[in-house]
Protein backbone atom coordinates (compact mmCIF):
# COMPACT_ATOMS: atom_id res chain seq x y z
CA UNK A 1 0.00 0.00 0.00
CA UNK A 2 2.88 2.49 1.18
CA UNK A 3 4.49 1.18 -2.08
CA UNK A 4 1.51 1.93 -4.19
CA UNK A 5 1.57 5.60 -2.56
CA UNK A 6 4.82 6.10 -3.38
CA UNK A 7 3.97 5.62 -7.01
CA UNK A 8 1.03 7.51 -7.39
CA UNK A 9 2.80 10.41 -5.62
CA UNK A 10 5.34 10.11 -8.27
CA UNK A 11 3.01 10.11 -10.90
CA UNK A 12 1.15 13.34 -9.84
CA UNK A 13 4.15 14.90 -9.43
CA UNK A 14 5.38 13.69 -12.77
CA UNK A 15 2.36 14.70 -14.66
CA UNK A 16 2.13 17.85 -12.58
CA UNK A 17 5.27 19.20 -13.87
CA UNK A 18 4.85 17.74 -17.54
CA UNK A 19 1.68 19.77 -17.62
CA UNK A 20 3.53 22.81 -15.66
CA UNK A 21 6.01 22.44 -18.87
CA UNK A 22 3.11 22.32 -20.94
CA UNK A 23 1.11 25.32 -19.32
CA UNK A 24 4.93 26.99 -19.67
CA UNK A 25 5.02 26.33 -23.11
CA UNK A 26 1.78 26.72 -24.65
CA UNK A 27 0.06 30.04 -22.17
CA UNK A 28 -0.57 33.28 -24.37
CA UNK A 29 2.13 35.54 -23.82
CA UNK A 30 1.36 39.32 -23.94
CA UNK A 31 3.73 41.79 -24.84
CA UNK A 32 6.39 43.21 -23.27
CA UNK A 33 6.04 46.52 -21.52
CA UNK A 34 9.41 47.94 -23.32
CA UNK A 35 7.54 47.18 -26.75
CA UNK A 36 4.00 48.54 -25.32
CA UNK A 37 6.59 51.92 -24.63
CA UNK A 38 7.76 51.93 -28.14
CA UNK A 39 4.20 51.70 -29.58
CA UNK A 40 3.64 55.35 -29.52
CA UNK A 41 0.48 57.32 -30.04
CA UNK A 42 -0.48 56.12 -33.47
CA UNK A 43 -1.03 59.06 -36.82
CA UNK A 44 -4.03 58.03 -39.03
CA UNK A 45 -2.27 58.82 -42.49
CA UNK A 46 0.58 56.67 -41.69
CA UNK A 47 -1.67 53.86 -41.20
CA UNK A 48 -3.46 53.80 -44.15
CA UNK A 49 -0.48 53.00 -45.82
CA UNK A 50 0.16 50.30 -43.37
CA UNK A 51 -3.62 49.39 -43.92
CA UNK A 52 -3.39 49.46 -48.05
CA UNK A 53 0.37 47.09 -47.32
CA UNK A 54 -0.81 45.00 -45.42
CA UNK A 55 -4.13 43.82 -47.61
CA UNK A 56 -6.64 43.92 -44.54
CA UNK A 57 -9.36 44.91 -46.73
CA UNK A 58 -9.22 42.19 -48.63
CA UNK A 59 -9.85 39.43 -45.81
CA UNK A 60 -11.87 41.50 -43.30
CA UNK A 61 -13.88 43.64 -45.84
CA UNK A 62 -17.20 41.19 -46.99
CA UNK A 63 -15.97 39.30 -49.90
CA UNK A 64 -16.38 40.44 -53.12
CA UNK A 65 -16.06 44.28 -51.83
CA UNK A 66 -15.39 47.30 -53.92
CA UNK A 67 -15.07 51.16 -53.48
CA UNK A 68 -15.85 52.49 -50.27
CA UNK A 69 -17.50 48.68 -49.19
CA UNK A 70 -14.02 47.82 -48.99
CA UNK A 71 -13.48 49.80 -45.16
CA UNK A 72 -16.73 48.36 -43.71
CA UNK A 73 -14.81 45.41 -42.43
CA UNK A 74 -17.78 43.02 -41.45
CA UNK A 75 -14.97 40.16 -42.26
CA UNK A 76 -16.73 36.76 -44.06
CA UNK A 77 -13.77 35.55 -46.09
CA UNK A 78 -13.31 32.42 -45.94
CA UNK A 79 -10.03 30.21 -46.47
CA UNK A 80 -10.05 26.95 -47.31
CA UNK A 81 -6.84 25.26 -46.21
CA UNK A 82 -5.37 21.31 -44.96
CA UNK A 83 -6.02 22.75 -41.59
CA UNK A 84 -10.00 23.71 -42.32
CA UNK A 85 -11.88 26.46 -43.07
CA UNK A 86 -11.01 30.29 -41.57
CA UNK A 87 -13.33 33.08 -41.62
CA UNK A 88 -12.09 36.39 -41.47
CA UNK A 89 -13.81 38.11 -38.37
CA UNK A 90 -15.60 41.54 -38.37
CA UNK A 91 -12.78 43.98 -36.79
CA UNK A 92 -14.64 47.33 -37.63
CA UNK A 93 -14.84 49.32 -35.04
CA UNK A 94 -18.38 48.30 -33.47
CA UNK A 95 -17.70 47.85 -29.83
CA UNK A 96 -19.56 44.40 -29.34
CA UNK A 97 -19.23 42.23 -33.02
CA UNK A 98 -15.70 44.44 -34.13
CA UNK A 99 -13.05 45.82 -32.10
CA UNK A 100 -14.05 49.23 -31.07
CA UNK A 101 -13.49 48.48 -27.67
CA UNK A 102 -10.06 47.37 -27.85
CA UNK A 103 -7.47 49.16 -26.08
CA UNK A 104 -4.49 49.66 -28.50
CA UNK A 105 -2.41 47.57 -26.60
CA UNK A 106 -5.11 44.73 -26.64
CA UNK A 107 -4.64 45.46 -30.42
CA UNK A 108 -0.81 45.19 -30.82
CA UNK A 109 -1.62 42.28 -28.96
CA UNK A 110 -2.86 40.99 -31.39
CA UNK A 111 -1.10 42.14 -34.46
CA UNK A 112 2.81 40.82 -32.95
CA UNK A 113 2.51 38.01 -30.33
CA UNK A 114 -0.99 36.69 -31.75
CA UNK A 115 -3.13 37.12 -28.28
CA UNK A 116 -6.83 38.24 -28.71
CA UNK A 117 -8.11 40.74 -26.29
CA UNK A 118 -9.65 37.04 -24.15
CA UNK A 119 -5.73 36.31 -24.05
CA UNK A 120 -6.67 33.61 -26.11
CA UNK A 121 -3.80 32.47 -29.05
CA UNK A 122 -5.65 33.59 -32.25
CA UNK A 123 -4.91 31.17 -35.72
CA UNK A 124 -2.12 32.49 -37.85
CA UNK A 125 -4.05 32.06 -40.63
CA UNK A 126 -4.40 35.74 -39.21
CA UNK A 127 -0.78 36.15 -40.22
CA UNK A 128 0.78 37.56 -37.00
CA UNK A 129 3.90 35.72 -37.51
CA UNK A 130 5.02 37.80 -39.99
CA UNK A 131 3.20 40.91 -38.41
CA UNK A 132 5.41 40.00 -35.39
CA UNK A 133 8.27 41.65 -37.22
CA UNK A 134 6.09 45.13 -37.57
CA UNK A 135 7.47 48.32 -36.03
CA UNK A 136 5.26 48.75 -33.50
CA UNK A 137 5.05 52.27 -34.23
CA UNK A 138 3.19 51.03 -37.45
CA UNK A 139 1.15 49.30 -35.54
CA UNK A 140 -0.15 51.95 -33.51
CA UNK A 141 -0.83 54.37 -37.08
CA UNK A 142 -2.72 51.19 -37.97
CA UNK A 143 -4.95 51.07 -34.98
CA UNK A 144 -5.02 54.78 -35.07
CA UNK A 145 -6.36 54.36 -38.90
CA UNK A 146 -8.51 51.66 -38.27
CA UNK A 147 -10.28 54.10 -35.45
CA UNK A 148 -11.75 56.17 -38.51
CA UNK A 149 -13.48 53.78 -40.45
CA UNK A 150 -17.14 52.78 -39.77
CA UNK A 151 -18.65 50.59 -37.09
CA UNK A 152 -20.73 47.59 -38.86
CA UNK A 153 -23.03 45.07 -36.68
CA UNK A 154 -23.00 41.60 -37.12
CA UNK A 155 -20.31 38.69 -36.71
CA UNK A 156 -18.82 36.35 -39.17
CA UNK A 157 -19.51 32.67 -38.94
CA UNK A 158 -17.00 30.98 -36.42
CA UNK A 159 -13.82 28.77 -38.07
CA UNK A 160 -14.81 24.82 -38.79
CA UNK A 161 -12.05 22.88 -37.68
CA UNK A 162 -11.06 19.54 -37.00
CA UNK A 163 -9.39 18.08 -33.81
CA UNK A 164 -6.64 18.54 -33.07
CA UNK A 165 -6.87 22.03 -34.64
CA UNK A 166 -9.75 23.01 -33.10
CA UNK A 167 -8.03 23.33 -29.45
CA UNK A 168 -6.26 26.59 -29.60
CA UNK A 169 -3.91 26.19 -26.25
CA UNK A 170 -1.70 23.58 -28.94
CA UNK A 171 -0.51 27.14 -31.13
CA UNK A 172 1.33 27.99 -28.01
CA UNK A 173 3.84 25.18 -29.52
CA UNK A 174 3.20 26.53 -33.01
CA UNK A 175 4.47 29.86 -31.39
CA UNK A 176 7.77 28.41 -30.04
CA UNK A 177 8.53 27.08 -32.79
CA UNK A 178 7.36 30.09 -35.78
CA UNK A 179 6.98 33.53 -33.67
CA UNK A 180 9.84 35.69 -33.96
CA UNK A 181 10.10 39.68 -34.21
CA UNK A 182 13.84 39.07 -36.03
CA UNK A 183 14.33 39.57 -40.10
CA UNK A 184 13.95 36.77 -41.83
CA UNK A 185 16.96 38.21 -44.28
CA UNK A 186 19.49 39.35 -42.12
CA UNK A 187 21.58 42.28 -44.46
CA UNK A 188 25.13 43.44 -44.01
CA UNK A 189 26.02 46.48 -42.20
CA UNK A 190 25.80 49.49 -44.84
CA UNK A 191 22.88 47.56 -46.40
CA UNK A 192 20.58 51.01 -48.49
CA UNK A 193 17.74 52.15 -46.53
CA UNK A 194 15.60 51.17 -49.58
CA UNK A 195 16.25 47.96 -49.33
CA UNK A 196 15.49 47.46 -45.37
CA UNK A 197 12.16 49.12 -46.35
CA UNK A 198 11.51 46.60 -48.73
CA UNK A 199 12.30 44.26 -45.98
CA UNK A 200 9.88 46.12 -43.62
CA UNK A 201 7.29 46.02 -46.13
CA UNK A 202 7.48 42.69 -47.69
CA UNK A 203 8.67 40.34 -44.35
CA UNK A 204 6.09 42.41 -41.97
CA UNK A 205 3.29 44.25 -43.19
CA UNK A 206 2.94 43.25 -46.14
CA UNK A 207 3.20 39.10 -45.05
CA UNK A 208 4.08 37.76 -48.57
CA UNK A 209 6.07 34.90 -47.37
CA UNK A 210 2.83 33.88 -45.98
CA UNK A 211 1.86 32.61 -49.47
CA UNK A 212 4.83 32.65 -51.38
CA UNK A 213 7.23 30.65 -49.46
CA UNK A 214 6.49 26.73 -48.74
CA UNK A 215 5.22 25.67 -45.64
CA UNK A 216 6.09 22.43 -43.18
CA UNK A 217 3.71 20.29 -42.51
CA UNK A 218 2.74 21.94 -38.97
CA UNK A 219 2.12 25.29 -41.32
CA UNK A 220 5.12 26.93 -40.42
CA UNK A 221 6.81 29.09 -43.45
CA UNK A 222 10.20 27.34 -44.43
CA UNK A 223 12.50 30.16 -43.65
CA UNK A 224 15.37 28.26 -45.71
CA UNK A 225 13.18 28.50 -48.58
CA UNK A 226 12.38 32.17 -48.01
CA UNK A 227 9.89 33.11 -51.17
CA UNK A 228 10.90 30.64 -53.43
CA UNK A 229 7.37 30.11 -54.56
CA UNK A 230 4.89 27.43 -52.81
CA UNK A 231 1.87 25.64 -53.61
CA UNK A 232 -1.23 27.33 -53.20
CA UNK A 233 -2.90 27.32 -50.21
CA UNK A 234 -6.13 26.77 -51.81
CA UNK A 235 -7.15 25.17 -54.73
CA UNK A 236 -3.93 23.32 -57.58
CA UNK A 237 -2.25 26.15 -58.55
CA UNK A 238 1.09 27.22 -57.54
CA UNK A 239 2.44 30.85 -56.12
CA UNK A 240 5.66 32.23 -57.83
CA UNK A 241 9.43 31.92 -56.35
CA UNK A 242 9.87 35.51 -56.45
CA UNK A 243 13.67 35.40 -55.54
CA UNK A 244 16.14 36.88 -58.12
CA UNK A 245 15.75 32.44 -58.98
CA UNK A 246 12.20 32.72 -59.85
CA UNK A 247 11.49 31.90 -63.77
CA UNK A 248 8.91 34.36 -63.39
CA UNK A 249 10.86 37.47 -62.46
CA UNK A 250 14.44 36.55 -63.08
CA UNK A 251 14.64 38.56 -66.07
CA UNK A 252 12.61 41.70 -64.20
CA UNK A 253 14.54 44.87 -63.57
CA UNK A 254 13.64 46.64 -60.46
CA UNK A 255 12.01 49.42 -62.32
CA UNK A 256 9.36 46.06 -63.89
CA UNK A 257 8.65 44.91 -60.54
CA UNK A 258 7.42 48.38 -59.20
CA UNK A 259 5.64 48.76 -62.48
CA UNK A 260 3.83 45.61 -62.02
CA UNK A 261 3.30 46.38 -58.47
CA UNK A 262 1.19 49.71 -59.49
CA UNK A 263 -0.27 48.85 -63.05
CA UNK A 264 -0.96 44.98 -63.11
CA UNK A 265 0.93 44.32 -66.18
CA UNK A 266 3.79 42.10 -66.29
CA UNK A 267 6.88 43.22 -68.37
CA UNK A 268 5.19 41.51 -71.11
CA UNK A 269 2.47 42.82 -71.01
CA UNK A 270 0.31 39.74 -69.32
CA UNK A 271 -2.17 40.45 -66.81
CA UNK A 272 -2.03 40.02 -62.96
CA UNK A 273 -3.88 37.02 -62.32
CA UNK A 274 -5.31 34.53 -59.61
CA UNK A 275 -5.46 35.41 -55.48
CA UNK A 276 -2.05 38.48 -56.26
CA UNK A 277 -4.95 40.71 -58.16
CA UNK A 278 -6.32 41.49 -55.01
CA UNK A 279 -3.13 42.60 -53.28
CA UNK A 280 -2.02 44.03 -56.40
CA UNK A 281 -5.11 46.75 -56.45
CA UNK A 282 -3.56 47.31 -52.62
CA UNK A 283 -0.08 47.82 -53.75
CA UNK A 284 -0.92 49.91 -56.37
CA UNK A 285 -2.39 52.35 -53.38
CA UNK A 286 1.08 52.59 -51.87
CA UNK A 287 3.76 54.97 -53.01
CA UNK A 288 5.95 55.09 -55.22
CA UNK A 289 8.88 54.99 -53.06
CA UNK A 290 7.38 51.88 -51.12
CA UNK A 291 6.93 49.83 -54.42
CA UNK A 292 10.52 50.56 -55.37
CA UNK A 293 11.77 49.66 -51.62
CA UNK A 294 9.71 46.22 -52.23
CA UNK A 295 11.67 45.98 -55.75
CA UNK A 296 14.68 46.74 -54.47
CA UNK A 297 14.31 44.45 -51.55
CA UNK A 298 13.16 41.31 -53.74
CA UNK A 299 16.52 42.03 -56.07
CA UNK A 300 18.25 41.61 -52.90
CA UNK A 301 17.54 38.42 -51.05
CA UNK A 302 19.47 34.99 -51.58
CA UNK A 303 18.07 33.07 -54.73
CA UNK A 304 16.23 29.94 -54.13
CA UNK A 305 15.00 26.68 -56.18
CA UNK A 306 11.55 26.53 -56.71
CA UNK A 307 10.04 25.83 -53.55
CA UNK A 308 7.05 23.80 -55.03
CA UNK A 309 7.11 20.59 -56.94
CA UNK A 310 7.88 20.36 -60.84
CA UNK A 311 4.65 19.77 -62.67
CA UNK A 312 3.57 16.13 -63.24
CA UNK A 313 3.95 15.46 -66.28
CA UNK A 314 0.15 14.58 -67.60
CA UNK A 315 -0.85 10.89 -68.24
CA UNK A 316 -1.44 10.88 -72.14
CA UNK A 317 -5.24 11.07 -73.03
CA UNK B 1 -11.07 -6.30 -80.19
CA UNK B 2 -7.81 -4.95 -81.12
CA UNK B 3 -9.57 -2.72 -84.08
CA UNK B 4 -11.78 -1.52 -81.04
CA UNK B 5 -8.52 -0.96 -78.99
CA UNK B 6 -6.55 0.38 -81.82
CA UNK B 7 -9.65 3.06 -82.61
CA UNK B 8 -10.11 4.22 -79.33
CA UNK B 9 -5.79 4.72 -78.96
CA UNK B 10 -6.53 6.62 -81.96
CA UNK B 11 -9.31 8.51 -80.62
CA UNK B 12 -7.40 9.86 -77.71
CA UNK B 13 -4.13 11.04 -79.34
CA UNK B 14 -6.23 12.92 -82.08
CA UNK B 15 -8.41 14.62 -79.09
CA UNK B 16 -5.04 15.35 -76.90
CA UNK B 17 -3.59 16.63 -80.89
CA UNK B 18 -6.76 18.44 -81.24
CA UNK B 19 -6.68 20.36 -77.77
CA UNK B 20 -3.08 21.05 -78.36
CA UNK B 21 -3.80 23.18 -81.34
CA UNK B 22 -6.49 24.72 -79.51
CA UNK B 23 -4.09 25.33 -76.58
CA UNK B 24 -1.83 27.05 -78.83
CA UNK B 25 -4.28 29.00 -80.80
CA UNK B 26 -5.86 30.75 -77.45
CA UNK B 27 -2.03 31.45 -75.97
CA UNK B 28 -1.32 33.04 -79.42
CA UNK B 29 -4.86 35.33 -78.77
CA UNK B 30 -3.36 36.20 -75.77
CA UNK B 31 0.25 37.20 -77.27
CA UNK B 32 -1.58 39.13 -79.15
CA UNK B 33 -3.70 40.95 -77.06
CA UNK B 34 -0.93 41.65 -74.83
CA UNK B 35 1.00 43.09 -77.74
CA UNK B 36 -1.90 45.56 -78.50
CA UNK B 37 -1.89 46.37 -74.42
CA UNK B 38 1.61 46.88 -74.65
CA UNK B 39 2.05 49.30 -76.85
CA UNK B 40 -0.92 51.69 -74.44
CA UNK B 41 1.08 50.86 -71.69
CA UNK B 42 4.33 51.70 -72.50
CA UNK B 43 2.80 55.62 -73.58
CA UNK B 44 1.16 54.98 -69.91
CA UNK B 45 4.75 54.45 -68.38
CA UNK B 46 6.02 57.20 -70.20
CA UNK B 47 8.47 54.64 -72.20
CA UNK B 48 6.57 56.15 -75.30
CA UNK B 49 5.35 59.62 -75.97
CA UNK B 50 1.35 59.79 -76.29
CA UNK B 51 0.33 58.92 -79.98
CA UNK B 52 -3.03 59.45 -80.85
CA UNK B 53 -3.10 57.55 -84.41
CA UNK B 54 -1.03 54.44 -82.44
CA UNK B 55 -3.68 54.59 -79.88
CA UNK B 56 -6.72 54.39 -82.13
CA UNK B 57 -4.65 51.23 -84.15
CA UNK B 58 -3.73 49.45 -80.85
CA UNK B 59 -7.19 50.10 -79.61
CA UNK B 60 -9.43 48.75 -83.21
CA UNK B 61 -6.51 45.73 -83.43
CA UNK B 62 -7.31 44.35 -79.85
CA UNK B 63 -10.71 44.72 -80.26
CA UNK B 64 -11.04 43.09 -82.96
CA UNK B 65 -8.70 40.32 -81.95
CA UNK B 66 -11.52 40.12 -78.86
CA UNK B 67 -14.58 40.37 -81.00
CA UNK B 68 -13.33 36.96 -82.47
CA UNK B 69 -12.98 34.66 -78.65
CA UNK B 70 -15.66 32.11 -78.91
CA UNK B 71 -15.71 30.34 -76.14
CA UNK B 72 -17.10 27.10 -77.12
CA UNK B 73 -14.70 26.78 -79.57
CA UNK B 74 -11.43 27.73 -78.05
CA UNK B 75 -12.60 26.37 -74.54
CA UNK B 76 -13.39 23.03 -75.08
CA UNK B 77 -14.09 20.65 -72.22
CA UNK B 78 -11.10 18.31 -71.58
CA UNK B 79 -9.00 21.52 -72.67
CA UNK B 80 -7.70 22.32 -68.97
CA UNK B 81 -5.15 19.60 -69.59
CA UNK B 82 -1.91 20.34 -70.87
CA UNK B 83 0.84 23.21 -71.31
CA UNK B 84 -2.42 25.56 -70.24
CA UNK B 85 -2.80 28.09 -67.32
CA UNK B 86 -6.66 27.40 -67.97
CA UNK B 87 -8.39 26.72 -64.60
CA UNK B 88 -10.92 23.69 -64.06
CA UNK B 89 -12.87 26.67 -63.06
CA UNK B 90 -14.03 27.59 -66.24
CA UNK B 91 -15.85 24.39 -66.87
CA UNK B 92 -17.40 24.35 -63.55
CA UNK B 93 -18.56 28.23 -64.14
CA UNK B 94 -19.23 28.10 -67.95
CA UNK B 95 -21.80 31.02 -67.65
CA UNK B 96 -19.71 32.97 -65.23
CA UNK B 97 -16.47 32.59 -67.37
CA UNK B 98 -18.78 33.62 -70.45
CA UNK B 99 -19.57 36.78 -68.74
CA UNK B 100 -16.32 37.47 -68.39
CA UNK B 101 -15.83 37.38 -71.97
CA UNK B 102 -18.97 39.27 -72.87
CA UNK B 103 -17.84 42.04 -70.54
CA UNK B 104 -13.87 42.14 -72.40
CA UNK B 105 -15.95 42.61 -75.31
CA UNK B 106 -17.68 45.65 -74.45
CA UNK B 107 -15.38 47.55 -73.27
CA UNK B 108 -12.50 46.60 -76.06
CA UNK B 109 -15.36 47.66 -78.06
CA UNK B 110 -16.42 51.17 -76.14
CA UNK B 111 -12.71 52.01 -76.25
CA UNK B 112 -12.92 51.75 -79.66
CA UNK B 113 -16.01 54.04 -79.80
CA UNK B 114 -13.93 56.59 -78.00
CA UNK B 115 -10.56 56.26 -77.89
CA UNK B 116 -8.06 58.08 -75.79
CA UNK B 117 -7.43 61.78 -76.81
CA UNK B 118 -4.98 62.46 -74.30
CA UNK B 119 -2.65 60.76 -71.98
CA UNK B 120 -4.82 61.28 -68.74
CA UNK B 121 -7.73 59.80 -70.51
CA UNK B 122 -5.37 56.51 -71.83
CA UNK B 123 -4.34 56.12 -68.77
CA UNK B 124 -8.12 55.70 -67.31
CA UNK B 125 -8.74 53.78 -70.79
CA UNK B 126 -5.91 50.98 -69.87
CA UNK B 127 -6.84 51.46 -66.05
CA UNK B 128 -10.37 49.84 -67.18
CA UNK B 129 -8.70 47.53 -69.55
CA UNK B 130 -6.07 46.14 -67.44
CA UNK B 131 -8.90 46.09 -64.44
CA UNK B 132 -11.00 43.57 -66.83
CA UNK B 133 -7.80 41.33 -67.63
CA UNK B 134 -7.26 41.27 -64.22
CA UNK B 135 -10.90 40.19 -63.02
CA UNK B 136 -11.08 37.44 -65.73
CA UNK B 137 -6.97 35.93 -64.60
CA UNK B 138 -8.20 36.29 -60.91
CA UNK B 139 -11.00 33.51 -61.17
CA UNK B 140 -10.40 31.34 -63.93
CA UNK B 141 -6.33 31.76 -64.83
CA UNK B 142 -4.16 29.64 -62.66
CA UNK B 143 -0.48 29.23 -62.51
CA UNK B 144 1.16 25.83 -62.69
CA UNK B 145 4.94 24.77 -61.84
Amino acid sequence: MAVFRKIAVAALALGGAGAAIFWWLTVPERLAPDMLAALGTGDTGRGQRIFDAGGCASCHARPKSEGDARLQLAGGVELKTQFGTFVAPNISSDPNDGIGAWSLEDFANAMLKGVSREGQHLYPAFPYASYARMKPADVADLYAFLKTLPAVEGRAPDHELGFPFNIRLGLGLWKQLYLSDQPVVAFAEGTPDKVLHGRDLVEGAGHCGECHTPRSLAGGTEKGQWLAGARAAEGDGVVPNITPEGKDISGWSEADIAGYLETGFTPEFDSVGGTMVEVQKNMARLTAADREAIAAYLKAIPPQANGYPAQQPKPAG
Amino acid sequence: MKKIVFAVAALALATTAAFADVIADRQAVMKENAKQVGTLVKMVKGEAPFDAAAVVAALTALNDNVQKIDVAASFPAGSDKGDTTASPKIWEDLAGFQAQVDKFKEVTAAAVASPAADLDALKAQVGTIGQTCGTCHEAFRVKKG
